[in-house]
């Protein structure tokens, strides 16, 4: 192959990978289809790893693919698959605009213990203790939360900009969308990793990639024993040291003709800046077939099982309980376990397997989401739980369930969604309105999508709020609604394991179609 | 041909209506009020919600007597749930359509459609059906999901809502058709006109804080009242409102008020649900600030049936 169209292969292919991983993290109107967002994220490593095993299935294996494709080309996924690896070379290339001196890499030596430690220590966290390790090292979670945590509200802000704009003219096709911040404390943890990823890819290429990462690491090994490589024609090197100067992983030592394939990203820019095309891509010391998986089958398996499993999911397991406790207190919300989103099933499991991607988080068309600071306690920080000060859970939305890229939320059909109990709502009747003022109220009623939540005679002409809480499924409006302040009449007590709700009962009207006016 | 005929009666039903008013003294005109001077509330019963309106209009002298040439109108139907038209959770499509088109044709410059939705606001637009058929018919529909919308008004004479945020096409517009439709409510009993204006305003919460009979009333004083309201009886959800749980919610009862006096729109509203006016007590308290007659004997009605 010609030596600058593998490196244009390369950055064509990225960029649109990079465009639609941007595209599905800022979509704030929801356009984008979760069948979609699905085949986008069905080849991330580490969410797929995790799906795979939560589904006790390999259907859900695009891991296996990455794998595969690390077998015969190296570490092609970081290049070409990876949105953080992605977003670090753009960055590099920033940086080698902003100062030469940050886009001459030159050969350095690997940090081999730190890189292999995290690696050990990571994977040992993951099979003892659950997913830690990995919600803070995951790739795509990382990039994810970027996206999520600090550029969807800028894209958002400049939405309402214009919608400020057209709406002067008295068009309306954009709309105006309130920003919803997130609790200060969540933003620590994307924004030192921001710090330290924006850092070292500006000056020193993929750096991280090589030391932190132990999806890097992990292919890393693989690529030892890959078929295709980088590798020297040694009769044809003039030493000129060009190639190792473009290496953003530093691992060409041209002076011993030698490229450390594990830390190689497959980026190819030393094939293209070799004169004397001494460095080239190809098969090393045998010839082999090289076969294809069937991409398509996989993802109709995955697609059937998946649905097969959202019919009828109530998962079993005792979760471990952390209250939440409120700064005041006149009639305090009594809260004994945070709501987690529909599909999660059982909190310990679902706590278990969520790498707080925050995807289900950025696609909630209602912002009900949010990430965990301390709900869950600090190993579920940044995993999603469910905010009714802030929103609700629509009725007709399975949204989070469709998307989820590890499995944490089981797929929900919408008929099986609106059954699913999250949680219960809990009614105070001294905190409610119409005890303490006497005046009508009902606001929680008014917004209950099965009338869980009804309004029962009460003093004189007025009604207050009762709770049937078996068609109760937790859905939060009531508390969203309620007018109570500082603390809410009525609020709703998370199930530690989601249980199926009764269907509301329904009976006809005495009232009859009319022949007459009554008045 | 019957539905053009009956635009061109309404035209020409309005062409009477205006010069008749222009008779009856100008400052009255640029209130806004309509003088349909035959009757004070018309009632329509037995046709498609669009039929039905295209008779009631006639008898109020048609849109002219309304919207004149020109000017801005503002179409405030309930589009409060995210549910489908069936469920009559919201005004039904048809008649939000129909009025729409009867406003384009007495010469409105513009037509506007929005509400502040309980639901999601996008899925409430798309879901009732409202966006989509206003749109064909011209309207533009505005988004009311944001604070920003929103411009602080006041209420001089109010009890308990002295001041509140109303959505900028309130104030921006000429014209106010209020199109609610009749449900049971949970809390008030009832949601018809004077509640339907909840959905204009930003903090509900601080009505349903601060009185919510109280504040339905008091709002109602606010200068810029409807000019007209259509209260949507087609479907009537009579209990489990006002979001409705099911079908069996709903009683088919196809009939349709029109009157440009709200508490009488209510009063009569009231007796299709068959609630008594004293239960709903936002309909007594407006009545008693004198911001219109509930006592529906002592009123020129029309009743038509198709």
């Amino acid at each position: 192959m010609s030596s600058s169209l593998l490196r244009r292969i390369r950055i064509v292919f990225s960029t649109l990978v990079f465009i639609c991983f941007v595209l599905v993290l800022v979509d704030f109107k929801s356009i984008i289809p979760s069948k979609y967002i699905n085949a986008l994220i069905y080849l991330q490593f580490i969410p797929s790893l995790l799906k795979s095993y939560d589904m006790k299935t390999l259907a859900a294996g695009g891991f296996i693919f990455v794998l595969l494709l690390t077998f015969i080309t190296g570490r092609t996924y970081c290049s070409f698959l990876c949105p953080l690896g992605i977003g670090q070379d753009l960055n590099s290339r920033i940086g080698g605009r902003i100062k030469k001196k940050f886009r001459r890499y030159g050969f350095k030596k690997p940090f081999t213990i730190i890189r292999y430690s995290l690696l050990g220590i990571t994977l040992v966290v993951t099979l003892v203790w659950g997913v830690y390790m990995l919600t803070l090292l995951d790739p795509y979670s990382i990039f994810a939360r970027f996206m999520t945590y600090f550029v969807k509200p800028v894209i958002i802000l400049l939405n309402n900009f214009l919608a400020g704009i057209l709406g002067r003219f008295d068009i309306y096709t954009l709309s105006n969308i309130p920003v919803k911040g997130f609790p200060l404390i969540v933003y620590s943890i994307p924004a030192a990793f921001f710090l330290l990823i924006g850092g070292l890819s500006l000056t020193k290429g993929r750096l991280y990639c090589n030391m932190f990462c132990p999806v890097g690491t992990l292919l890393g090994l693989i690529s030892k024993i890959s078929l295709f490589r980088i590798k020297f024609k040694e009769a044809d090197c003039t030493r000129c040291g060009r190639c190792s100067m473009r290496c953003k992983s530093s691992c060409i030592d041209f002076l011993k003709y030698d490229v450390d394939v594990s830390r190689c990203v497959s980026c190819f820019n030393c094939v293209h800046t070799c004169q004397d095309k001494a460095i080239t891509y190809g098969i090393v010391n045998f010839k082999k077939k090289v076969h294809e998986t069937d991409e398509g089958r996989r993802k109709v398996i995955a697609g059937s099982i998946l649905l097969l499993f959202g019919i009828s999911r109530v998962s079993s397991g005792q979760g471990k309980i952390v209250p939440k406790p409120k700064k005041q207190s006149t009639v305090k919300e009594n809260r004994t376990c945070p709501v987690f989103p529909p599909g999660g099933g059982g909190i310990a499991d679902f706590n278990k397997e969520c790498v707080a991607c925050s995807l289900c988080i950025n696609v909630c068309p209602n912002g009900v989401l949010q990430p965990a600071y301390m709900q869950y306690g600090i190993a579920g920080i940044m995993q999603p739980v469910m905010d009714y000060h802030k929103s609700f859970c629509t009725y007709n939305c399975t949204k989070c369930t469709e998307i989820c890229p590890t499995f944490a939320l089981h797929p929900l059909l919408l008929e099986a969604k609106k059954l699913t109990q999250i949680g219960k709502a809990k009614f105070i009747k001294d905190n409610c309105i119409v005890k303490t003022e006497k005046t009508a109220c009902g606001a929680c009623s008014e917004a209950c999508p099965t009338k869980a939540c009804h309004m029962i005679p009460y003093e004189g002409n007025l009604v207050i709020p009762e709770v049937t809480e078996d068609i109760c499924i937790g859905c939060g409006h009531c508390e969203f609604a309620c007018p109570a302040s500082p603390y809410k009449a009525i609020f709703v007590d998370g199930n530690p394991v989601h249980v199926a709700a009764k269907k509301p009962v329904n009976v006809e009207s005495d009232i009859k179609t009319p022949v007459e006016f009554p008045f | 041909m019957k539905r053009r005929d009956f635009l061109r009666t309404s035209v020409g039903g309005s062409l009477a209506a205006g010069a008749a008013l222009k008779m009856g003294g100008l400052e009255k005109l640029f209130a806004g009020t309509s003088l349909s001077a035959k009757y004070d509330l018309v009632a329509v019963m037995g046709g498609n919600p669009d039929a039905m309106f295209d008779l009631g209009i006639q008898e109020l002298g048609g849109m002219g007597a309304f919207v004149k040439k020109g000017q801005k109108v503002l179409i405030k139907p309930n589009i409060g749930w995210d549910v489908i038209p069936d469920l009559a959770a919201n005004t039904n499509p048809l008649l939000v359509k129909r009025v729409i088109e009867h406003c384009f044709k007495a010469g409105a410059k513009e037509v506007y459609v929005f509400d502040h939705t309980c639901d999601n606001w996008v899925n409430c637009y798309k879901n009732s059906g409202i966006e989509k058929i206003a749109k064909s018919a011209g309207a533009k529909v505005v988004p009311g999901n944001s604070e920003s919308y929103y411009h602080e008004i006041e209420i001089p004479g109010g009890i308990k809502l002295q001041k509140t945020k109303v959505h900028q096409l309130l104030l921006e517009t000429d014209v106010f058709i209020n199109i609610p439709v009749l449900k049971d409510h949970n809390s008030t009993r009832m949601t018809c006109c004077l509640k339907n204006t909840m959905g204009v305003v930003w903090d509900r919460g601080y009505w349903h804080s601060n009185d919510l009979n109280q504040c339905i009333a008091d709002y109602a004083l606010y200068e810029k009242k409807p000019s007209l309201n259509i209260i949507d009886c087609y479907n009537v959800m009579v209990k489990h409102g006002p979001q409705g749980v099911s079908k069996e919610d709903i009683v088919s009862m196809k009939s349709q008020i029109l009157t440009s006096d709200w508490v009488a729109g209510d009063a009569a509203a009231a007796r299709m649900l068959g609630v008594p006016v004293e239960k709903i007590e936002y309909i007594p308290i407006a009545h008693k600030m004198g911001l219109g007659n509930m006592n529906l004997d002592s009123q020129n009605i029309k009743r038509i049936k198709m």
